[in-house]
């Protein structure tokens, strides 16, 4: 679908911003609130904005460590289906995070959040790993997320500028 | 002569009054939490692979002088950016020179073509340091005062009403610091038959020719006649978000650039060399990076300026650069004590008009090159420091 000029630039700060201020938008778009209101209902009727999106960092919370693992997946691809089917399987469990067919040394990449590493392990050698279709895993965790969709943690981003300059 | 009645500071020096924005910057300095739009350059760091391009360049040991005029790599590149953007040509080899800021490239257009007595038009509200930089190479500053209902565009006839037969120059800023006001290929065409009219030479800094936000941008030697008699003085800093750098540019006709060159020469020999190797990479692979700062900025210009007006401080609509210009004539105060209530009272520091010459009084120079949530905030502060007047 094509998007106009005002749409996109919506799109665009909206990813950026999910919080920002309806009159803030406006503003920024040279639109009315109403405008900018219809075209954010409208992006968001078709699916062009799927969902708003909270990046936390679980870290900085006490008791909400958890771990995340990404675990390169090989499968036979069945006949019909090819890769959708078993893709479908994997991506339904709650535990599971993204689900990405791959080109090279295996087919699926998945990313699983789980609260500790015996959680992870234990879905991967009793969920994951009796599918059918899945031929072998390799199981990576990950030791620390430096910059995360787009978004660097812990981020020194003090202006460092002087106060008033020509 | 005794030492105490002596002086060993120049006259021409001793006259030059500090500038305004030096006064603001130590007050407001001085201060926790303050909120500044009181700067003049990007809120971006430079794109990472310019940094990255310097880094290699240090790496691999390019730590000597380069050519006096610059790297000639660098030279084409600005030739054919010249070529790509504006439609103009100059000659890498003889018409293009590589300088510290585009700063030093005023200072040496403005030594290379004035004679002593010589007059240089200078068109306010203007970057603070036009007038001084003409008296400091012996020239005469002449003020036209452009006006806040004509949105700060100059117009031929103000041209006419100061210019004299000692006139050699006119220097011109488009977009403008701090109006941020641009001016379209019609006011630079009628300014332009003045020019041959009276047969001045152009000063034109452009240094903001990378952020115009609603028409295409016009630069100034493109104007039919005008190349013979343009000095384009630009550079890295504000467009590529490079300030630190000290890196700038000038093209201009061989004889003028030649004598630009002595000067140079005989005082800083080269701009330094690994920020000459960044250059090169942000001409070759920056436009995506100043694509995206230039969209940033004109969002922030839109809410930014509609805010302004939301409470109350009359704002024309600025075509580039990152400032806003309001009005402050419905407080009734002078900018200066305007912005010194300003950042005392609640802590958001903005520049007096009054310090970019007497046309700017009336109105304060607000930097919208801050994040949103700060604007926002300055926004609020202001808003409440205007319901208490």
């Amino acid at each position: 679908m094509k998007l106009t000029e005002k749409e996109l630039e919506i799109v665009e700060i909206v990813e950026k911003n999910a919080r920002i201020p309806l009159d803030t938008l406006a503003k920024m778009t040279a639109l009315t609130v109403e405008e900018a209101e219809s075209i954010l209902k409208k992006l968001e009727e078709t699916k062009v904005i799927v969902q708003y999106a909270t990046i936390v960092d679980w870290r900085k919370i006490d008791g909400h460590e958890g771990v995340t693992a990404m675990i390169d997946v090989k499968v036979t691809p069945k006949r019909g289906v090819g890769f959708d089917e078993v893709a479908e399987r994997i991506y339904r469990f709650p535990e599971v995070k993204s689900v990405y067919l791959m080109s090279g040394a295996y087919d699926l990449s998945v990313v699983i959040e789980g609260r500790s590493m015996a959680e992870v392990a234990h879905f991967v050698s009793e969920k994951l790993s009796t599918l059918d279709s899945v031929i072998s895993t390799t199981t990576h965790f990950i030791l620390k997320k430096y910059k995360h969709d787009g978004t660097v943690f812990d981020q020194g981003d003090q202006d460092r500028r002087i106060v008033v300059a020509p | 002569m005794t030492r105490a009645t002596k002086t060993y500071v120049s006259e021409t020096v001793s006259r030059l009054k500090p500038s305004g924005i030096r006064r603001f910057f130590d007050l407001a300095a001085s201060m926790e939490g303050v909120i500044s739009l009181g700067v003049g350059e990007p809120d971006f760091v430079t794109a990472w692979s310019v940094r990255e391009a310097c880094i290699l360049s240090l790496e691999q040991g390019y730590t000597s002088y380069t050519a006096n005029a610059g790297l000639l790599e660098l030279r084409q590149e600005i030739s054919s950016y010249l070529s790509r953007k504006f439609g103009l040509f100059y000659r890498p080899e003889g018409e293009v020179l590589v300088t510290v800021g585009a700063s030093q490239a005023l200072d040496l257009a403005l030594r290379a073509i004035v004679n002593p007595g010589d007059e240089v038009i200078v068109v306010e509200p203007s970057f603070v340091s036009y007038g001084p930089l003409v008296a400091l190479a012996g020239g005469v500053p002449i003020s036209v005062r452009t006006n806040g209902a004509d949105q700060f565009k100059l117009r031929p006839q103000q041209i006419e009403e100061v210019v004299s037969s000692r006139t050699k120059a006119l220097i011109l800023c488009s977009p403008n610091n701090p109006t941020g006001t641009v001016l379209n290929q019609e006011d630079l065409a009628a300014i332009a038959r003045l020019v041959e009219k009276y047969d001045l030479l152009v000063i034109s800094d452009e240094i903001y020719a990378e952020l115009t936000y609603d028409e295409p941008y016009t630069s100034f030697p493109a104007v039919e006649g005008m190349r013979e008699r343009t000095i384009l003085v630009s550079g890295f800093s504000k467009g590529f978000a490079m300030t630190g750098w000290r890196l700038g540019f000038v093209a201009a006709p061989e004889e003028v650039l030649q004598a630009m060159l002595k000067i140079h020469q005989y005082t800083m020999m080269c701009a330094p060399t690994m920020a000459q190797y960044g250059a090169i990479e942000a001409l070759k692979n920056g436009e995506h990076d100043v694509d995206e700062m230039r969209k940033s900025y004109r969002r922030r210009r839109n809410y930014f300026v509609q805010s302004l007006n939301d409470i109350g401080l009359h704002c024309h609509l600025p075509g580039g650069a990152f400032y806003a210009f309001p009005s402050i004539a419905s407080t009734g105060m002078a900018s200066e004590q305007f912005a010194e209530r300003l950042l005392l009272e609640e802590k958001v520091a903005v520049v007096p008009g009054s310090v970019f010459g007497a046309s700017g009084e009336g109105y304060v120079r607000c930097s919208y090159a801050s994040s949103l949530e700060q604007l926002q905030e300055a926004i609020k502060r202001m808003k409440r420091f205007l319901s208490r007047l």
